[in-house]
C-alpha cells in the first residue's frame, strides 16, 4: 500500500492523490470534534450563522481525550466510531470541511459527499490511544469548552497514522478489503 | 462475621478502575500477540502490531490504553458473612469510581440522564450488579465498558424450534452488522437462557471469563469452539479493515428459561477487553 507524507491542512492536490486503503502520516493542524458538538456546529450552519471556529479547508478528527496527565500534551486519544457523525456530514462537507478522521465504516450518504465535495475519510487506529497521543504535539481548546472531552481542540499533530477509507472516486476500503479474507480459516496459533 | 469498612472497598474499586484502564489483561494481549502472528491481511497485521506497541505504552507510562474508559460496569461477589460498616455498600463503589477516574486521569464518559445529556463530570454512577454468595470475602471486578461495542450489540428471543443454528447466525449477524464500528477483533460475550432482563446480564458476565478458558459444559463449549472459526470466517477483521481475526473469543453464558422461550443475548467487547479484579 502506498504510503503519504500530507501536511494539513491538506490541499487539493493531496485529495486527488489519495486512493482507500493508502497509508498516510498527517502533520499539521487538525480539529477535533464530536457527538455534542456537531449537533452545535449543524444548528449555527443551518441558520446560516458563523461557527465559532473557521473549519473551512481542515480535517476534522472524530476524538474525546482522555486528560492529560502533567506535562503531557495530551490524554490518551483514539477515533471514536464515525458513523454516529454521519447525519451531520454531508453538511460539514458542503460547508467546507475536507476530510474526517474516525473508526469504522460509514453510510452510503458520507461516500457520496465525499465525492461530491472533494473530501476523504480517514481511519484511525481505533483503541491504539496512547500510541496515538504520543503524535499530538499540542492541544488547545478553541470552542464548547463547556463541553469537556467532547470540546473543540486545535491539534498539532506529527506523523499522525491513518489510512484512507472513502477518498474522492468513491473508493470504501472495507468493501474491498473484506472480501478478499471472507472463507478464510484462521491459521492456529503456536 | 467479618467488618469491612467502606473506604477500604472505595480504595480498592479506585485502584481498579485505573488498573484496568492502563493494564490490558494478560490473556487479551496473549491473544492480540497470537492474532498479530496468524493474521494474513497486511494492513491487520501492521494495526495488531500497533495495537501491542499500544498496550506496552499504555502500561509503561500509566495511560489508558484507549481513549474511551467507558462507563464503570462494577461486578460484586458479596459473601454473605460481610458486615460492611462507616458507609453502605453502593455509596463506597460510586465513590471509588469517582476517585479513580479523576485520580487516573480516565476519561468522564457519563451522561447523567439518556435525552438531558449533561457529563457528570466524575464518570458516576457505574452499573452495579451484585451477587451474595457464601462466604466472608468481597470479589470485586470492574469492567470499563466502551461505548463503540457496546451501541452494536443486540438481544433476541428466537423460538425454541430455532436451537443453536439460530443461535449461531444471530451472533454472526450481530457481529457481521457491528464490523469495524466495534473495533475488532473483538471478544463476544454470550448469554442464553433466563428472562429478558438475566439474558443480557449472562452475556455481560460472559466477557468476565478468560480468553482460553471454555464454558465447563461440554455442550456451550462445544458451541463456542464451532463460533470462533465462523465469525473468523466473515472476513472483517482488525477495524473492519479485512482479515482473519475478527473476534479474539467467544464465551457463552446460559440459565435456565421459560418453555416458550431461546432469549439470545450478544454482548461485544471491544480488543480492548478490559477487566480487573480483586477480592477483600
Amino acid at each position: 500500500m502506498p504510503l503519504h507524507r500530507i501536511k494539513s491542512p491538506i490541499s487539493e492536490a493531496d485529495i486527488k492523490s489519495l486512493r482507500c486503503g493508502d497509508e498516510v502520516l498527517l502533520t499539521g493542524t487538525i480539529f477535533t470534534a464530536r457527538d455534542a458538538a456537531h449537533k452545535r456546529l449543524i444548528e449555527l450552519i443551518e441558520k446560516g450563522e458563523d461557527l465559532p471556529v473557521d473549519l473551512k479547508g481542515q480535517i476534522i478528527y472524530y476524538v474525546g481525550p482522555c486528560p492529560p496527565r502533567p506535562g503531557q500534551a495530551i490524554g490518551s486519544a483514539g477515533p471514536t466510531t464515525a458513523y454516529r457523525m454521519d447525519p451531520f456530514t454531508p453538511a460539514m462537507l458542503s460547508y467546507g470541511v475536507k476530510g474526517t478522521i474516525g473508526k469504522g465504516p460509514r453510510r452510503e450518504l458520507v461516500k457520496e459527499a465525499c465525492s461530491q465535495y472533494g473530501a476523504v475519510y480517514l481511519a484511525g487506529i481505533g483503541g491504539a490511544s496512547a500510541l496515538l497521543a504520543m503524535a499530538v504535539e499540542k492541544a488547545e481548546v478553541v470552542a464548547y469548552a463547556d463541553l469537556g472531552t467532547e470540546a473543540i481542540r486545535r491539534l498539532e499533530v506529527v506523523d499522525f497514522p491513518l489510512i484512507v477509507a472513502y477518498d474522492i472516486y468513491g473508493g470504501d476500503v472495507f468493501q474491498n478489503e473484506i472480501p478478499k479474507y471472507a472463507g478464510l480459516d484462521l491459521p492456529v496459533c503456536k | 462475621m467479618r467488618t469491612i469498612h467502606a473506604g477500604k472497598i472505595t480504595e480498592e474499586v479506585s485502584l481498579l478502575c485505573m488498573e484496568a484502564c492502563y493494564d490490558l489483561p494478560p490473556d487479551v494481549l496473549r491473544a492480540i500477540k497470537c492474532a498479530a502472528d496468524s493474521e494474513k491481511s497486511p494492513l491487520g497485521k501492521n494495526i495488531l502490531n500497533k495495537l501491542i506497541d499500544n498496550a506496552e505504552l499504555a502500561t509503561r507510562e500509566r495511560m489508558p490504553y484507549c481513549h474511551d474508559t467507558g462507563l464503570a460496569v462494577v461486578f460484586v461477589e458479596m459473601g454473605q458473612d460481610v458486615h460492611v460498616v462507616g458507609g453502605s455498600l453502593h455509596e463506597a463503589i460510586q465513590a471509588g469510581v469517582r476517585k479513580g477516574y479523576k485520580e487516573g486521569y480516565l476519561r468522564k464518559s457519563v451522561v447523567g440522564d439518556p435525552l438531558i445529556r449533561e457529563n457528570t463530570g466524575d464518570n458516576t454512577p457505574a452499573v452495579v450488579h451484585t451477587e451474595i454468595v457464601e462466604g466472608q470475602s468481597i470479589k470485586l471486578t470492574v469492567i470499563p465498558k466502551g461505548g463503540g461495542s457496546e451501541n452494536m450489540s443486540s438481544l433476541k428471543f428466537l423460538l425454541p424450534g430455532d436451537g443453536v443454528e439460530g443461535i449461531k447466525q444471530f451472533v454472526l449477524q450481530t457481529v457481521q452488522e457491528a464490523g469495524g464500528k466495534a473495533c475488532p477483533p473483538v471478544v463476544v460475550g454470550v448469554g442464553i437462557g433466563g428472562t429478558f432482563d438475566h439474558v443480557a446480564y449472562l452475556a455481560k458476565k460472559a466477557l468476565l471469563r478468560d480468553i482460553g478458558v471454555y464454558n465447563p459444559k461440554p455442550h456451550l463449549a462445544h458451541l463456542e469452539k464451532e463460533l470462533l472459526p465462523l465469525i473468523n470466517q466473515s472476513g472483517i477483521g482488525p477495524q473492519g479493515l479485512g482479515g482473519v481475526n475478527t473476534a479474539l473469543w467467544v464465551a457463552v453464558e446460559s440459565y435456565a428459561t421459560h418453555i416458550t422461550a431461546l432469549p439470545v443475548a450478544v454482548n461485544l467487547q471491544c480488543h480492548a477487553a478490559r477487566k480487573k479484579t480483586t477480592t477483600i
